[in-house]
């Protein structure tokens, strides 16, 4: 098997022009969890103008809802949701600095195209894997929105995250071309 | 014939129970589907994510993490024997009180909410509670935790006559081509053929608890059963969508008989985290 590339937060231009969509990704270091209703109000407080609750820039969101953590856990199971939820929003995010989103399952064409116009990276995490992915977050805390629960904003300090660049700086989806290759209709 | 008392309390307990095993514990036979997709597959990136479905269920097992962050709505289905008497209280708030037990001690996610407002309640009930009465003196629960990922590519469709059986063929092929990777593949795919609207909706939802490989038990139905198993092996779908040749492990049909002016086909989607346990009193 392919060794994965490791990356350490933030992601730099120089970082993603590396990536190329089957790559494995082990990512280290901070990431932020945001999902429907987070997102809604991120979006919100852009388009009014404000400051948003944590500095995007260079960051990654990670789509997720955990379970709650059991005790002596940092996290509960954390595996991805389904994006194309936040594709209304992923493109406002980016334009603010957002280089990085995890997740499962395909984009809209808004999402691929703001991807290669703010130069940022989708990632894929495996899906209905929360157990097993939750053994990657050392540590986390609740940044924002607190009364949302298990769709609050949450810090996750991360070491070798497991993922799959899915769509890349150039345009390119994976589960496209993954889906073309092994087609017998 | 005397009739059988069964008390709410004892069925509030079975719930706890179940809500917190079918989030932890997959069965053996979608054990061995992974474990045959891992065989089956090429490509080192789909027999990597068979890997990690395999090292996820262990450590769900052995650690009691929940399988997926979604725990789901809990779908409950009830065989009630028409001989049995439940004593002490009502039957739905015992589920209820059951389900919000099994969640809380678990720490399993609570999903549900308000449609509109978004509030959520906290606690993960109501549950999504079916009751078939039978005959004899059992009560038997089922708990399937549904995840939304794969429920919100589900569809119920109203067709025409005149779209036939190859039609029917094609959408259900069609559906789970264009769920693509949103609903974690390898799915299962419950479909319900007849009834009603909602009719048809019940009984693919039911579909979904039968073990993988196991056939409807009228010869057509499990043939046509296979057929769309091999066609949607075809799509090159694979795990998590990223390609391969195991994109559903079964199609699971059931039938019931409908109206002269309709064809109604539900498809219910479910994930590769095929949850569900039961328990009989």
């Amino acid at each position: 098997m392919e060794e994965s590339i490791r990356i350490t937060t933030p992601l730099t231009d120089e970082i993603l022009e590396k990536l190329n969509i089957g790559d494995r990704v082990l990512i280290s270091g901070i990431i932020y969890t945001g999902r429907d209703a987070a997102h809604k109000r991120l979006v919100e407080l852009v388009e009014k103008g404000e400051e948003l609750p944590f500095d995007i820039k260079g960051q990654i969101i990670y789509y997720v809802g955990p379970t709650p953590p059991k005790p002596g856990m940092a996290i509960g199971s954390a595996g991805p949701t389904t994006s194309y939820r936040m594709d209304p929003y992923a493109p406002i995010l980016m334009e603010k600095g957002l280089k990085g989103m995890i997740g499962k399952g395909s984009r809209g064409e808004n999402v691929i195209e703001a991807i290669k116009k703010f130069k940022a990276v989708y990632f894929g995490a495996t899906g209905g894997a929360g157990a097993l992915i939750s053994k990657a977050v050392k540590k986390a805390e609740v940044v924002a929105y607190e009364d949302l629960g298990p769709e609050a904003i949450r810090r996750l300090e991360v070491e070798n995250f497991p993922v799959i660049v899915v769509n890349d700086i150039h345009g390119r989806d994976l589960y496209v071309e993954g889906k073309k290759k092994y087609r017998a209709l | 014939m005397s009739v059988r008392e069964i008390s709410v309390d004892e069925i509030t307990k079975t719930i706890r129970r179940l809500c917190m095993e079918s989030n932890t514990d997959l069965g053996d036979d979608v054990i061995e589907a992974y474990k045959k997709g891992l065989e089956t597959e090429d490509s080192p990136v789909a027999k990597d994510i068979f890997r990690q479905y395999l090292e996820n269920a262990k450590i769900s097992k052995e650690e009691g993490i929940a399988l997926c962050q979604d725990t789901g709505l809990a779908v409950v289905f009830v065989e009630l024997g028409q001989d049995v008497h439940i004593v002490g209280g009502d039957l739905y708030k015992a589920i209820d009180e059951g389900v919000r037990q099994g969640y809380k001690d678990g720490y399993l996610r609570p999903s549900s909410l308000d449609p509109l407002t978004r509030k959520n309640f906290g606690d993960n009930t109501p549950a999504i509670v079916h009751i078939e009465m039978v005959p004899g003196d059992k009560l038997k629960l089922t708990v399937a935790p549904k995840g939304f990922g794969s429920e919100n590519m589900s569809r119920v469709v109203l067709f025409a006559p005149a779209v036939g059986v190859e039609g029917v063929k094609k959408y259900i092929i069609q559906r789970v081509d264009e769920s693509g990777p949103n609903p974690c593949p390898p799915v299962v795919v419950g479909v319900g053929i007849g009834g009603t609207f909602e009719k048809a909706a019940l009984i693919a939802k039911k579909a979904i608890t039968r073990p993988l490989g196991q056939r409807n038990p009228n010869p057509d139905i499990a043939k046509l059963e296979l057929e769309l198993l091999e066609e949607i092996n075809k799509l090159g779908i694979g795990p998590q969508g990223l390609g391969g040749k195991v994109t559903a492990f079964d199609v699971h049909i059931e039938t019931y008989p409908t109206h002269i002016a309709s064809i109604p086909v539900a498809v219910n989607i479910q994930c590769h985290c095929d949850r569900h346990k039961e328990a009989v009193l």
